[in-house]
């Protein structure tokens, strides 16, 4: 037995709200994040439309100094500081410049693909003989470490401070990386999250995959339609999700408040066989790292009081569902409460396993299930496997107590991680 | 330009890569970029790009390694600007 894990601080910025108070009310009411992208249009995409979080009132000076600000930090950059700075002070954790670092506090944070618009730009230059302009930041903005390596700079982290990266699964493997770690002792503390930028350049690769819906350009509120019926594929999204982990002594010992414990979970990969592919999972490795979990966290599939499913809107939502449905040995009504938050954000890829961790985790602080938005339609294929009443349209006050969330992701990826509410007394 | 403008917007270019417990009114002509003002080195290849923009010249790689104080970069600056 390691040491048990809690979360004490959150932070996000996602395409529906910037900012934790912001974001569970979005989720609680169902508001859209989704909207037309004039640039995308501009450049003949089939989906126009994509999820962006607002930035436009955030103060960036009170996360950047001004030589960082003067650099233009692209976008996931930016997503990744709020969300991860937000989370430490959430956590009610200070930022000390004049100090040693803090050997016991270590940042994860993950990413796809870092500073892609500003990649483009150095190529550009690069291409036209004037490597000699690129300036200082070109390798710090576009390394995928760079978005740890700002938040361990900022925050003054001593402990490790890497980023992980796992396509779609990339927010749910980083909280594993970091439970493991403080679980063996290795640290006290780790900030956890992922990022994701914005824009044609990051989506672009997905449209011409034809896995984006195309029929919803002049009605985006409608287009992420994750287990209905009328689901026609994912909304590209954007953004960034942070948590902090911590041993439950450390945060017993400087009183912090708790979110909830982490009991465990399981990463593991399909091989790309048995149906697996580079873009679609295997169905075996999904059930096996849904029930690795359970047995990981040390609980019966019926305790499961809800699911936040990856659920991205693609024909795939029912052979998730049947995955769960077999790894849980749970079907129609015994089958636990499932939604996602793909509906209102999108899939925000590399960010969706963090910003959803987040929203999993202020379910159980609610003490409410978030409704699923557009699924009025539900794919009869899955209610075939589980009852209606298990796929809440609105939010509902049912206070869970444990939430399986899972992401799995491209490379035939899974992670699942199970949360548990802790009362703060214990 | 006079010694006296080309001082004015050296500060103007420096400024906003001074460090935080360095002020504006510490940029005087013989600060050293590195030892006195603080500004890391990373910065002062952005600064010879923010130069030579304003300037509309091309700074080499000697130019730079002659660039350590206020006072050399405006020589340098003049030495181009009348080639």
């Amino acid at each position: 037995m390691g040491k048990r894990v809690v979360i004490t601080g959150m932070g996000v910025c996602a395409p529906n709200a910037v900012g934790l108070e912001q974001f569970k009310s979005a989720l609680s009411s169902g508001r859209n994040g989704i909207h037309f992208q004039q640039e995308l249009q501009d450049l003949n995409f089939g989906c126009q439309i994509a999820g962006k979080p607002d930035i436009n009132k955030v103060e960036l000076n009170k996360y950047f100094n001004s030589v960082q600000l003067k650099s233009e930090p692209g976008s996931g950059l930016v997503y990744g500081v709020i969300a991860g700075t937000d989370a430490w002070k959430d956590a009610g954790l200070e930022i000390k410049n004049d100090s040693e670092p803090d050997w016991e506090t270590g940042v994860i944070f993950g990413t796809g693909l870092l500073g892609v618009d500003r990649f483009r730009e150095s190529v550009l230059q690069i291409d036209q003989g004037q490597v000699r302009r690129l300036g200082s930041t070109a390798v710090v903005h576009t390394m995928a470490s760079g978005i740890s390596a700002y938040l361990g700079g900022i925050l003054g982290c001593g402990n490790q401070v890497t980023t992980n990266s796992s396509a779609c699964t990339t927010g749910t493997e980083g909280i594993l990386i970091a439970w493991e770690r403080i679980r063996q002792g290795s640290a006290q503390r780790m900030l956890v999250g992922s990022t994701s930028d914005s824009g044609p350049y990051i989506w672009g690769g997905f449209d011409a995959l034809r896995i984006l819906p195309r029929a919803y350009n002049d009605n985006p509120g409608k287009a992420s339609r994750p287990m209905s019926a009328t689901a026609t594929g994912f909304v590209p999204g954007s953004g960034a999700g942070a948590l902090v982990l911590e041993s439950l002594e450390s945060a017993r010992n400087r009183g912090a408040r708790i979110y909830a414990e982490v009991l465990g979970g399981t990463v593991n990969s399909g091989g790309q066989r048995q149906g697996g592919s580079m873009t679609a999972p295997n169905p075996f490795a999904v059930q096996r790292c849904i029930q690795h979990s359970l047995e990981v966290a040390g609980i019966e599939a019926r305790e499961i009081d809800a699911i936040n499913g990856h659920l991205t809107a693609t024909s795939k939502d029912a052979e998730e569902i049947m995955n769960w449905s077999i790894a849980l040995g749970l079907r129609a009504k015994e089958f636990p409460y499932i939604n996602s938050f793909k509906s209102t954000i999108g899939h925000c890829l590399a960010a969706a396993g963090s910003i959803e961790s987040v929203g999993a985790v202020l379910q159980l602080k609610e003490g409410q299930v978030f409704g699923n938005v557009n699924c009025h339609d539900l794919d009869p294929a899955i209610e075939d496997i589980i009852h209606r009443s298990r796929v809440p349209e609105n939010t509902i006050p049912v206070s869970p107590e444990i939430i399986a969330k899972a992401s799995f992701g491209f490379g035939d990826v899974n992670a699942c991680v199970i949360f548990k509410k802790i009362s703060e007394e214990i | 330009m006079t010694e006296s403008q080309y001082y004015q917007k050296l500060k103007s270019i420096v400024s906003p890569y001074l460090p935080e417990d360095v002020s504006v009114d510490q940029i005087q002509a013989d600060s050293h970029f590195i030892r006195e003002l603080n500004i890391n080195s990373a910065n002062l290849v952005d600064i010879v790009l923010d130069v030579e923009d304003e300037f509309d010249i091309v700074l080499e790689n000697e130019d730079m390694e002659a660039m350590q104080t206020v006072r050399d970069a405006m020589a340098i600056i003049e030495r181009k600007r009348s080639v």
